[in-house]
């Protein structure tokens, strides 16, 4: 009891008993004693002096936080549609039958918890889980007896690592079986750079200069929005305010996208090259990681980088010498929220809350962390930067097509030969892509993730850029004998899991939506429910408020616009008049039950289905 | 920057204030948008989206969003009402309202809004959610299924009341009304007089004591739809 007292008060106190590391704070309660109850919850509100109801709010808000007790290993396995296609069932099944416990349960002695969670950022290797902070991937169901039994005997998680994935996957600090699987290398951001050099030629430059060097080279941003770079950047160096913050988005939570995996990996120390000449061209001290939980097992090699960046003069005080340059980076976690890509959300996480977007206008150029100017860019567009001024803007505008310059990383998963990370020209064809990847078969392609669009055969050979098929990154593909509808039905239980539910129609829309595809997948559905579909789906892209909202709708609405006589051949006008949902045999079973016979005019020989 | 700005609502021009919101001019010029979470006095929220507009095409909620000159906004088209209809329908399948026995029926503004769009039932499923009442305090009580997710008794408590008696806890449609303390209204510093206790649009939040007091004739939406005030004030 009073342990507790004493271990929440040392780790509020650790973080300065600041509000705004809240999650921090949580996340530190929550790896020591396994929960944040009520008592931890009291505890924290009154050592920072902020209202409970605000650390009950972020408590229950984030998938890696829990008030009630989890236990010592928690067993995260991934249920995208991806893994599903994998086989993941059968390791959930394994899991099942040796723990005793299904999904959400904790074995009895209150040791190891089972949970299911949306996409862990390794499609290319599925199925695959987090085992506390360790991955595991290609599961099988020997698979996951073998990691019970051996959990049961030594409880570490890290043991169960037998085997190094490539690269830094094998560095001291990582020790992780996650492969890289880079099939294409290509020449912005997998080729060589001399460490230091991009920031020695901004140094060389004035702010302004840097600002106009990005903007010749035309970047756009690579979360899939595509605004340009320099543009935002000069949106915040123009900003009023007494600090600027960069903050880099590594919450890559779309499902099937891994790319910022494999960059944080492998090209850590050219990403934080990025955010330094960023933070130069704002005029910014201070730089975010913001680190989703999920690949929380890469936090130490992080933080082992940033530390010989500062010893090499990289960051801190008078960076490579040029006085009155002061900037450093912190890694801020993520506790399991897709919406925190959100910038304005991640904004909010960052500033210890729950990870509600923002309104706006104010843009967080103008206001954003903690109300102070801030840029948040993708891992991969930080990454861009650095070439752009190693070889100037005139090379990487020569890469890609006229409105799209550059190249981008495409994270493919799915039914293909060779799933993995590729780094393409923009304006790239998509059967090109497919072609590659070893997928020529794709009865249907789902570009940008669940947010993107279900595409057919007739819109293969569209190209890949900011003005044809716009995506962050992540393709999934699926060959013959796949169910589209089973597809759409997986991402609207994850945009119902992932909404945060501040506004109406993202909060009640994407269940009505859900609740009408699955009648339509069990038989029940009318040929009038594909009209509601459409116009149901429409108001929720219409009227939600960010970006989650506004794409939640796009499994259905995709899929009905390229793959409509799908639905259409479930879809039937039921013969007896009634409505479809209705079940006749339902209603009148009570009755007959009390009547001890079965009813006279629906009798059950003729129900037909 | 000019101190007076020109937009353009449903045809209609009228003149703004930089600063202002959409629906703050629209207000000022006797337009009534629709809107449910936001309420004149409270730092605009936009949650509801029941104001959502098109401005030069694109959806807005008026009550989060600057104006600007020139621009040109569209409320009552059909395709606006529509998205509106779509949006209260939510707000009453999400809950449990059952107006006929409610102690906010004829004042309630959800209900109203229901009236004003001529909504007699709505076009989606009920969810019939399982809430709980909290009753614990002498004289409010919270109905937890009437609550629409508005946070005026949020924001009123923080920024009017000078506490911090309510929030929200956990996300999506799990997404729910909460006191500041461990479970019990009664274990906060709420008093019935603070002003997040007058501010709930529906009956979720309710003076204990209070039920039925005025006959169904003289409630506030008996004889005059919800927004007829500020239209009122174009007419004149």
């Amino acid at each position: 009891m009073s342990d507790l007292r004493h271990g929440i008060r040392d780790i509020c106190q650790a973080h300065g008993n600041d509000p705004s590391r809240m999650m921090d704070i949580v996340q530190t309660v929550q790896v020591r004693y396994g929960c944040v109850g009520d008592e931890a919850i009291d505890l924290i509100a009154t050592t920072v002096s902020t209202p409970r109801v605000r650390v009950a709010s972020l408590v229950s808000f984030y998938a890696f936080f829990s008030s009630r007790p989890r236990g010592q290993v928690v067993i995260r396995l991934c249920n995208d549609i991806i893994d599903r296609m994998h086989g993941s069932a059968r390791s959930a099944r394994a899991f099942f039958d040796d723990l005793g416990i299904t999904f959400g349960q904790t074995t009895p002695d209150g040791l190891i918890s089972l949970e299911s969670v949306p996409c862990i950022g390794l499609s290319d290797q599925a199925p695959a889980a987090l085992i506390n902070d360790v991955p595991v991937t290609y599961l099988t169901s020997d698979a996951a007896h073998d990691i019970v039994m051996q959990l049961r005997a030594h409880m570490d998680p890290q043991k169960l690592v037998k085997s190094f994935g490539d690269g830094n996957n094998a560095h001291p600090l990582v020790r992780s079986v996650v492969r890289n699987n880079i099939r294409l290398p290509g020449p912005i951001i997998f080729s060589r750079g001399v460490r230091g050099e991009a920031i020695r030629k901004a140094l060389g430059m004035s702010p302004a200069e840097v600002i106009r060097t990005v903007k010749t080279a035309r970047l756009r941003g690579r979360g899939g929005a595509g605004f340009p770079t320099g543009m935002k950047w000069e949106f915040c160096r123009s900003a009023d305010g007494a600090r600027k913050f960069v903050v880099c988005n590594a919450d890559e939570g779309e499902p099937g996208t891994f790319k910022d995996r494999v960059l944080l990996t492998e090209r850590a120390d050219r990403l934080f090259a990025g955010m330094t000449i960023a933070g130069y061209a704002i005029g910014a001290g201070e730089g975010m990681l913001y680190l989703r939980g999920e690949y929380a097992y890469l936090r130490a090699f992080l933080e082992d980088v940033l530390t010989t960046r500062r010893r090499d003069h990289l960051l801190g005080v008078a960076i490579l010498g040029k006085k009155g340059f002061d900037f450093d980076i912190r890694i801020q976690m993520g506790a399991g929220a897709y919406v925190c890509g959100e910038e304005t959300a991640l904004i909010s996480s960052c500033e210890g809350l729950r990870g509600d977007p923002k309104t706006r206008p104010p843009f967080p150029a103008q206001k954003g962390y903690l109300g102070f100017p801030t840029v948040v860019n993708n891992v991969e567009t930080l990454c861009c930067v650095p070439k752009i001024l190693e070889e100037g803007p005139a090379t990487f505008g020569g890469h890609g097509s006229p409105g799209s310059s550059g190249t981008k990383l495409l994270s493919i998963s799915g039914d293909c030969l060779r799933p993995g990370i590729y780094e393409v020209e923009f304006g790239i064809a998509l059967n090109e892509v497919l072609k590659l990847a070893g997928a020529d078969d794709a009865i249907a392609v789902q570009v940008g993730g669940p947010s993107g669009q279900l595409i057919g055969p007739k819109d293969y050979a569209r190209k890949i850029c900011f003005d044809d098929l716009a995506t962050g990154g992540s393709i999934m593909t699926f060959g013959p004998g796949r169910d589209v509808l089973k597809t759409a039905a997986c991402f609207m239980d994850f945009f119902v899991d992932e909404s945060c539910g501040y506004c109406t129609p993202c909060r009640v829309g994407n269940v009505l939506l859900k609740e009408r595809l699955e009648r339509i997948r069990s038989g029940r559905g009318e040929p009038g429910d594909l009209d509601y579909l459409q116009r149901l789906g429409t108001t929720v892209k219409t009227a939600s408020r960010c970006g989650l909202g506004q794409t939640s709708a796009n499994p259905i609405l995709t899929s009905l616009a390229n793959f409509r006589p799908r639905y259409e051949a479930v879809v039937k006008a039921n013969k007896d008049g009634f409505n479809s949902s209705f079940d006749v045999r339902a209603a009148v079973s009570e009755a007959e039950g009390i009547a001890g016979h079965s009813s006279v005019i629906y009798p059950q020989a003729t129900e037909e289905r | 920057m000019s101190d007076r700005v020109t937009l353009t609502i449903d045809n209609v021009q009228l003149p703004g204030r930089p600063g202002q919101t959409i629906l703050e001019a629209a207000d000022e010029a006797g337009i009534y948008i629709p809107r449910l979470c936001h309420l004149k006095g409270l730092q605009p929220f936009g949650s509801c989206r029941v104001c959502t507009v098109l401005v030069n095409g694109r959806p807005q909620a008026a009550c989060t969003q600057p104006i600007s000159q020139g621009m040109v906004i569209e409320s009552s088209t059909e395709q606006v009402r529509e998205i509106r209809k779509d949006l209260i329908d939510m707000l009453f399948v999400e809950g449990n309202h059952f107006c006929m026995f409610c102690e906010k029926s004829g004042n309630c503004e959800l209900q109203a809004m229901a009236y004003r769009f001529g909504i007699t039932a709505p076009r989606y499923p009920y969810m019939f959610p399982s809430r709980a009442i909290d009753a614990s305090h002498p004289d409010i009580m919270i109905d937890h299924n009437r609550c629409i997710r508005c946070a005026r008794c949020v924001r009123a408590s923080r920024d009017l009341d000078g506490k911090e008696v309510f929030g929200f806890v956990n996300r999506g449609p799990h997404k729910e009304l909460a006191v500041n303390a461990a479970a019990r209204l009664v274990d906060t510093n709420v008093d019935v007089t603070d002003q997040a206790i007058d501010v709930c649009p529906v009956g979720a939040i309710l003076k204990k004591r209070t039920a039925y007091a005025v006959p169904i004739g003289r409630r506030k939406y008996d004889h005059t739809p919800i927004g007829s005030e500020i239209e009122g004030a174009r007419s004149q």
